[in-house]
């Protein structure tokens, strides 16, 4: 018998467009101690999915139609009290953030003990022993000393062993991890989903994973079944499911998504573009850009420890690492958004470091130097149309005040950026999140820049947007001769848009060197724990 | 141990963070006093019609035929001694006055303080679990009454209610009825003097007393800390740990109480620190209708009638008690949040 049965499961959301359908009518079956991965982009309905099996939803959620059955049991429309009997005891769930997702101001220890105690009734003693147990089973070192510390006083990973230890403290048979380890490093998330999968086995437990990562669905789990606008378009083994992907939306999903192998024209499914052949330097032309030995201290930390490295003009450069390992410090660096403590930075021929960093929106090189931030979402001005947000680096810089000219150089940028002329309108809560990032670009290369400096520019989109706007980048730098300095975490993305890669750890470089070598066989064993570390589904081998 | 330290290092940063301020408002009281208009030798001249020479004596016996650079060196020496000058009006040292009356000011303003967090922070937590229903805009509307409506008028108002027509109340009138006997001034704070000597009658007499006039304060104050209450304890639980709390099954009170409240009273113990500052102060009118013996009436009184050295040191009090206060609400503050010891 199945340990969880969901039937034509409906899930509506009232908002104040009327009502939504966030879960249109899924069906799956998970028989106890089996594990299945839903996949799915923001908006698919897969964390929704989630919530009505547990009787999470919020207020504004509630069960259209349809029967979730748990060991037979309808618990479609039980009542609090008997969900509450469920919660922690039968199903228990694993969140993402998980910094967030414990109490800020109550010590881990107690709520460990909190959901010892939500179902079983200990006396103090039993309680510390065993939440101290499940401490040590979630391989939190010297659990005594850290059973009185406070979340922000550990890093994410542990946070996300301590919600681990307090979802499998009651011993439930479902486990629900929703994107567990987003945001974490990719060797911490290699541990933190090792550990899981192990304790899932170990207590025999059926684990549901909700992720956007193909990579973590297939290597963690047995079947994958993908969700698209709240419906469930394919289900099959893992391996199968990559290899002979059926639906369109997976095969999409499938192609889009980076391996060791992939091209940045194959993720939308185009022919391979040729390499960039730049005309040889002229012998003795300084590079485009020449960082060396740089260094930050932050309170006599060494964030950023002697670093040195050139960019010719048109070249693209990464720098991957972990959180902690400079990158995004040296990235502010060169743009100079922040005071460098040692060192120099040269951008063509001169040193900019000598301008404080406040003082650098004065200078000409600002045009030269653009930026493309992180997150698009919290990176534009929410008062800001499109086009403002595009438009204020052309006037500031360029000093274009004519309208007629600044609207063609916005337009231009917009066009190139594939933004619609009609969207430059609208404020960024009316742009979906590619859109947004579309935003980003265009204003950054608004001014003609140089050298764009691009921190983790697609860390927080989708796969599918991620592919397009990676190639969209790719094409501006062919074209325009763009020198990149591209930030990011994800080796895949560095390997696709760079030539050369630089890998840092703690301030330092470990290895730096072309692309392809480093990733075909890297010298550094800290390079190739990062590599084995990625996920990978790898339709290709086999 | 090392909390402790923690908490003595901030005490210690602020305190010495706030004598600048602390000179500052004197200096500013003391100044502002002598360009205002009114010559207080005029004032308290024997007479209206007293010469040119005896108010000439009476303004050098004051020290304010001086440039006032030199006045105010006199006033920080004076200060130096722990003294605040004498009061014309009183005719006693402003010290012993402001010691006198304080406890009355204190009482009332903790009273009041007392009886609004009683009752702000369960409307405020109601109001929050079931925002947008009946019971939330009857919270909303009684705390807009509370601002909207004068101290002075929901003053007389409740006067007029509980003790000219339904005549529960005691005649509002001072802090204790004028014919029984006042317990003997241990801390000056009537309730724990009455209290210390076992005096039963006294105390519920006293209470009696300060229960209009603190409800008076409270219902001006409730607003703020309701609606505080009600904004923070809404954002805690769409919080992600409220989330977690309910997934390992726990019961409804204990993920409120356990998880949300004590999330949600952190901002709320900010608001109670400006709101106590601003009651002690902003209690003038409430003195003045229920005829208090406390500060605020006496400064008010003193500033009337052009009498320096008690505005003076009034305003100083104020500007202690804030730091006090301020200083107290961080100490709780650090205790409550375990991140604030961070840095």
């Amino acid at each position: 018998m199945s340990l969880l049965q969901v039937q034509d499961l409906r899930v509506s959301f009232s908002t104040r467009r009327g009502v939504v359908e966030a879960v249109r009518g899924i069906s799956f079956d998970l028989p106890a101690g089996r594990t299945l991965a839903v996949v799915g982009e923001s908006g698919s309905g897969k964390s929704v999915t989630a919530y009505a099996v547990t009787g999470l939803l919020d207020r504004a959620g509630r069960i259209a139609g349809g029967k979730i059955l748990f060991k037979g049991r309808d618990i479609t429309h039980a009542r609090e009290s008997e969900l509450r009997a469920l919660r922690g005891a039968a199903i228990s769930m694993v969140f993402q953030n998980p910094r967030a997702a414990l109490n800020p101001i109550r010590s881990i220890g107690r709520q460990v003990m909190d959901a010892l105690s939500a179902h079983n009734s200990l006396t103090g003693r039993e309680k510390r022993e065993k939440a101290l147990d499940l401490l040590r089973a979630v391989l939190i070192r010297d659990p005594e000393r850290r059973f009185d510390a406070y979340p922000h006083e550990l890093s994410g990973g542990m946070c996300q062993r301590v919600m681990i230890a307090m979802a499998m403290a009651c011993e439930p048979a479902l486990l629900i991890a929703d994107e567990p380890t987003t945001g974490l490093d990719v060797t911490t998330q290699k541990t933190v989903m090792d550990l899981l999968a192990k304790l899932v086995a170990e207590r025999d437990m059926a684990m549901i994973l909700i992720t956007h990562d193909l990579g973590l669905a297939a290597q963690y789990c047995e079947n994958v079944a993908v969700m698209q606008e709240g419906v469930l378009v394919e289900q099959a083994p893992a391996a199968q499911l990559f290899q002979r992907p059926q639906h369109p939306y997976t095969q999409r999903l499938v192609a889009a998504s980076p391996t060791p192998r992939s091209t940045v024209q194959e993720l939308v499914g185009e022919p391979p573009a040729p390499p960039i052949i730049r005309p040889a330097p002229a012998p003795g032309a300084a590079p485009l850009l020449e960082v060396h030995r740089l260094t930050k201290l932050y309170d006599g930390f060494k964030a950023v420890d002697d670093v040195s490295f050139t960019l010719r003009a048109g070249e693209s450069l990464g720098l991957v690492g972990e959180s902690g390992s400079g990158k995004s410090t040296i990235s502010r660096m060169v743009c100079r958004l922040i005071d460098h403590s040692g060192g120099s930075v040269v951008f063509d021929g001169h040193d900019i470091g000598d301008v404080k960093a406040r003082d650098f929106h004065a200078s000409r090189f600002r045009r030269e130097i653009q930026l493309v931030f992180q997150d698009p979402h919290e990176s534009l001005n929410p008062r800001f149309t499109a086009f403002d947000a595009i438009a204020r680096p052309v006037t500031r810089l360029l000093g274009i005040t004519d309208s007629r000219e600044l609207t063609g150089r916005v337009e231009e940028a917009a066009e190139r950026c594939g933004l619609p002329r009609n969207l430059l309108g609208r404020f960024p809560h009316q742009l979906s999140g590619g859109q947004k990032a579309r935003v980003g670009i265009a204003r950054a290369i608004a001014v003609g820049p140089r050298l764009l400096v691009l921190d983790e520019p697609t860390a927080a989109l989708d796969v599918s947007v991620q592919a397009v706007v990676l190639k969209l980048l790719d094409d501006l730098r062919r074209q325009d001769g763009l020198a990149f300095l591209f930030v990011s975490h994800d080796l895949n993305v560095v390997r696709m848009m760079c030539e050369r890669t630089i890998v840092l750890r703690q301030g330092q470089v470990v290895e730096q060197g072309d692309s392809a070598a480093i990733f075909a066989a890297p010298s550094d064993a800290y390079t190739r724990e990062l590599l084995t570390a990625i996920p990978h589904f790898d339709p290709v081998a086999a | 141990m090392r909390a402790l330290k923690s908490i003595g290092l901030r005490v210690g940063r602020r305190l010495a963070a706030s004598v600048p301020a602390l000179l500052g408002v004197v200096v500013f009281t003391f100044v502002l006093m002598r360009v205002l208009p009114g010559d207080p030798a005029v004032f308290f001249a024997s007479g209206p019609n007293a010469g040119q020479a005896e108010i000439q004596m009476i303004r050098e016996q004051m020290g304010l035929d001086r440039p006032v650079h030199e006045q105010l060196i006199r006033y920080f020496a004076e200060i130096g001694r722990g003294q605040l000058g004498r009061s014309m009006t009183t005719g006693q040292a402003v010290v012993a006055d402001l010691r006198e009356r304080l406890p009355a000011s204190l009482e009332l303003t903790l009273a009041a303080l007392v009886l609004a967090l009683g009752f702000a922070i369960p409307l405020g937590i109601l109001a929050a679990l079931r925002p947008n229903s009946a019971l939330d805009h009857v919270v909303r509307f009684v705390c807009s009454m509370g601002v909207c409506v004068p101290t002075f008028v929901s003053g007389l108002l409740l006067i007029y209610v509980f003790y000219v027509v339904l005549g529960i109340s005691p005649d509002p009138t001072g802090r204790i009825d004028i014919f029984a006997a006042s317990p003997p001034d241990i801390t000056g704070f009537l309730l724990i003097d009455f209290a210390i000597t076992g005096d039963w009658a006294g105390w519920y007499a006293a209470a009696g007393q300060l229960l209009l006039p603190a409800c008076t304060m409270a219902l001006f104050v409730l607003a703020p800390l309701a609606r505080m209450t009600r904004a923070s304890m809404l954002a805690v639980l769409g919080s992600d740990f409220i989330r977690t709390a309910r997934s390992i099954g726990l019961s409804h009170w204990k993920v409120i109480v356990v998880h949300g409240l004590r999330n949600a009273l952190l901002p709320v113990i900010t608001i109670t620190g400006i709101v106590f500052s601003t009651m002690l102060g902003a209690n003038v009118l409430v003195e003045k209708v229920f005829s208090w013996p406390g500060v605020g009436s006496y400064a008010l009184d003193a500033l009337l009638g052009s009498d320096y050295a008690p505005v003076q040191g009034f305003v100083l009090m104020m500007a202690l008690a804030f730091v006090v206060v301020n200083l107290l609400i961080d100490v709780l503050y650090g205790i409550a949040d375990p991140r604030v010891n961070v840095e």
